[in-house]
């Protein structure tokens, strides 16, 4: 029995000892995989890291959009009505892409005015606005009035 | 009419839901046999109530009864008429009346199948799912009414159903995913049902199995198939992209996994009992808070609807009574039940307690990159968003051990068994998978070890699974008496984990060798992708039933053979003039070609993505292998024999013990 009981506390502490271990490497690779989002105006203040992933987002600029003759890199403009911060993009956009329409861009700064998006994220309902890219609005720009059709 | 007709019908189950929730408990208590009878029959009548108000619904989307707001936004009269009954549950509110159908249908289910079953449990159980069906109803009928009338504007016609859900994946994906959802209530019930009488022995895991097992079925085959759908329809080529939504469904299937593997060892030997509840209890709090994640919009997601805080508060406040309520029960009631532990370090419960302890720690780790948004949120209201690596990275550090200790893990004697012998008859097996894991990454080209790593680790598991079936065999004269032998439950175990091979090749080959390129492309040119030439030969623009397209015609060769001739299109549908590409694949069992129409360029060319994917099908492939695994183990006999040798025990009066004497099939060696 005695010997039952040490086997049982040894399993016990060997567990925890992993558990906590496997939970502290996880709070590690979160702690440097989290990407913040940064309207424009706070990335032309300089709040945003250069050096990261980060999201930035707000609203497609009209007549902004420009792509190269010769590829497939595409430049936007997004503003949040007080900023603006170019986005430059090689690919294809979303369906859903379109000017005048909020946007959320994932990629790194190349200086507070122009940033490189690696990934440009889509939605699946137009009348859809990103809670960030709505909240930045309503902080540093004028509120956008919903368009939304419901009865 | 038709709409008030199922209002009313959504307000009468309500009511019987209610009645439902309280009577069962007194009835049990008093063990009032009319009352514990009423149950039963309320159950099904809600079921039957709930069904008449969903075929309401879909009847005043099949008219195109506009005057209903909930049609008039999510329906339109160009709609061809098999959207249109999908559309019912295309949005909110119907999804939501989809929700409580299956958790009626499910109570339905549970009051005609367990007849073998002592009847103040079944009071209980559907006493606890009544409750929970008394909050849903509610959730729908005062926040989200489908029923709710436009007047007196009504609208000519309707705003359309969201194009990317005019899909045959849409007709199947949420029912599906529902049913595994709302499956887990049932295994969540009998939790409380037996803490809540005190008494959780082999009995009451055996009677929970098979529940957990179909709900797992379900939640499988509706995550797999939403993640088919993500592929073909969003049109870049992804098929999992760690968004909270994705793993809104993921948590709850983690959970269950980890809950089909402790309910094995309560049942068989008695082991992990509070564990086995309070998982119980956390996979429906999952599938709640994957409700609450998906119907707030809390979290920025690919999938985003628009929705309605207001909704998710409601959601939020129900998963808070039910976690807070069912905890409060096993904290008080945890103390009676007593588990035996008497097993060596090496042993099945040490296997399987060690595939708990790595598959909670997953689900704690998906749990936590999914939350932190909101948490950093809440602590310093600036917006963020954790990035797939994390996911990536951890869950591949977290599934090398799970992977390595299956087949052993399936292998190994319950109680004891000396590792040594065990390990010796596996090395060659082991050998084997990393030699051929070699071949194979060498075969597909560049050699990253991570690739081969990956690729070793899915032949170990299958080698596992034809390793068992060999051993089992072995002992019997001939190879096929042999395969008789083996259970069926048996059966399921080895082709469900078979199905986790086959997806993890597939997860691996397809992220290391698949080829991605958007390219610029004239009609009538030529570009070449790697080894692939694509031709751009043709381009029409054409009219479908409530959309027109351009639609691009490519042929695809290599080496200057044929391999696919494909017709993506882009799509602009009239009522919401909104803009869909069609993917065009060429599905093959070892690679998929993938062809997307972008956008039209300046000087006429088309931006065009074209994808190799390696081995894209056997993720989806193991993932229909594993449900079968699933249904197998559910076909097994003993499930419906029980209700015979139970009847005869009773007889007897001594029926207490009989579950804990059995010995069934290969575990009896």
């Amino acid at each position: 029995m005695k010997t039952h009981r040490r086997n049982k506390l040894i399993a016990i502490i060997g567990g925890l000892v992993l558990i906590s271990g496997a939970v502290a490497l996880i709070l590690y690779a979160l702690s440097s995989n989290i990407n913040h989002f940064y309207p424009p105006t706070e990335v032309s203040q300089g709040k945003a890291p250069m050096d990261r992933t980060i999201r930035v987002g707000g609203l497609v600029a009209y007549n902004s959009v420009k792509r190269a003759d010769d590829g497939l890199e595409v430049a936007f403009t997004v503003t949040d009505n007080q900023n603006t911060l170019e986005v430059r993009y090689e690919g294809i956009l979303p369906d859903l892409f379109k000017e005048g329409q909020g946007v959320i861009a994932e990629g790194k700064l190349v200086s507070k005015t122009e940033f490189k998006a690696t990934k440009v994220l889509a939605k699946h309902d137009e009348k859809y606005m990103p809670p960030e890219v709505e909240q930045s609005l309503e902080k540093y720009g004028h509120p956008v009035q919903s368009k939304s059709t419901e009865y | 009419m038709i709409p008030e007709l199922g209002n009313f019908l959504l307000i009468m189950a309500f009511i019987n839901a209610i009645f439902l929730g309280v009577l069962s408990f007194v009835g049990a208590h008093y063990e009032h046999q009319g009352l514990m009878r009423f149950t039963k029959r309320s159950a099904i009548s809600i079921f039957l109530l709930i069904l008449a108000s969903f075929i309401c619904l879909t009847v005043s989307f099949i008219n195109n009864d506009f005057s209903v707001a909930y049609v008039a936004n999510h329906s339109n009269s160009q709609l061809p008429i098999y959207y249109r009954i999908s559309a019912v549950w295309g949005a909110h509110e119907g999804s939501l009346l989809l929700w409580v159908l299956i958790l009626a249908g499910w109570m339905a289910a549970v009051a005609v199948f367990s007849k073998a079953l002592p009847k103040p449990l079944v009071s209980r159980v559907l006493g606890v799912m009544g409750f929970i069906a008394v909050g849903f109803i509610a959730f729908t009928l005062f926040t989200s009414n489908p029923f709710e009338r436009v007047l007196p504007f009504i609208p000519i016609d309707g705003a359309d159903l969201n194009p990317l859900l005019q899909d045959f994946g849409l007709i199947v994906h949420p029912p599906m995913l529902y049913m595994g959802y709302v499956g887990f209530a049932v295994v969540f019930a009998f939790a409380i049902a037996g803490l809540l009488e005190g008494e959780l022995d082999n009995q009451w895991a055996r009677w929970s199995r098979p529940w957990t097992t179909v709900a797992w079925i379900f939640l499988s085959l509706g995550i797999a198939l939403g993640s088919w759908w993500a592929y073909y329809e969003l049109g870049w080529g992804g098929w999992w992209f760690w968004d909270p939504v994705e793993n809104a469904s993921f948590m709850p299937w983690l959970a269950g996994t980890a809950l089909i593997h402790s309910l094995a060892a309560t049942e068989k030997r008695g082991v992990f009992k509070s564990w086995t509840v309070l998982l119980a209890i956390l996979t429906f709090s999952l599938s709640l808070l994957g409700t609450f994640l998906v119907r707030s919009g809390v979290l920025t997601s690919v999938h985003s609807f628009a929705n309605d805080p207001v909704r998710g508060r409601f959601i939020l406040v129900f998963l808070g009574i039910v976690v807070g309520a069912s905890l409060l029960i096993f904290a008080i009631q945890s103390s009676k039940i007593r588990s035996k532990s008497n097993f060596g370090i090496f042993s099945r419960e040490a296997a399987l307690l060690f595939n708990n302890a790595l598959l909670a720690v997953v689900t704690f780790m998906v749990l936590l990159g999914t939350l932190h948004p909101l948490i950093q949120e809440a602590f310093t209201g600036g917006k963020s968003s954790v990035g797939p690596p994390y996911f990536n990275l951890m869950f591949s550090i977290f599934m090398i051990p799970i992977l390595i200790l299956m087949p052993i893990g399936q292998q190994i004697n319950w109680k004891q068994e000396p590792i040594k012998p065990l390990l010796t008859k596996y090395w060659i097996w082991a050998l084997g998978s990393i030699l051929l894991g070699f071949a194979i990454v060498m075969m597909m080209g560049e050699v990253a070890p991570m690739a081969f790593v990956g690729t070793a680790l899915g032949l170990w598991v299958a080698a596992g699974c034809a390793k068992y079936i060999l051993g089992q065999t072995s002992k019997s004269d001939s190879f096929s008496s042999g395969l008789k032998k083996i259970s069926l439950s048996y059966w399921g175990m080895i082709v469900a984990h078979l199905g986790v091979a086959i997806t993890v090749l597939g997860v691996v080959l397809t992220s290391y060798y698949s080829v991605e390129k958007n390219i610029k492309i004239h009609q009538g040119e030529t570009v070449q992708v790697e080894d692939l030439n694509v031709e751009f030969y043709d381009f029409n623009n054409l009219e479908g039933p409530n959309y027109i397209s351009s639609a691009g015609s490519f042929r695809i060769y290599m080496d200057g053979k044929l391999l696919a001739d494909l017709h993506p299109e882009k799509r602009k549908y009239h009522a919401s003039s909104m803009v869909m590409t069609e993917a065009d694949i060429n599905a093959g069992l070892f690679r998929d070609i993938y062809v997307v129409m972008g956008e039209p360029l300046d000087d006429g060319a088309w931006a065009v993505s074209v994808h190799y994917k390696a081995f894209v099908r056997w993720i989806w492939l193991g993932a229909l292998v594993m449900a079968l695994g699933g249904l197998l183990a559910v076909s097994d006999k003993r499930y419906r024999q029980r209700k015979r040798e139970r009847k005869n025990a009773k007889k007897n009066g001594a029926d207490k013990n009989t579950a804990n004497s059995d010995s069934l099939g290969a575990d009896s060696e």
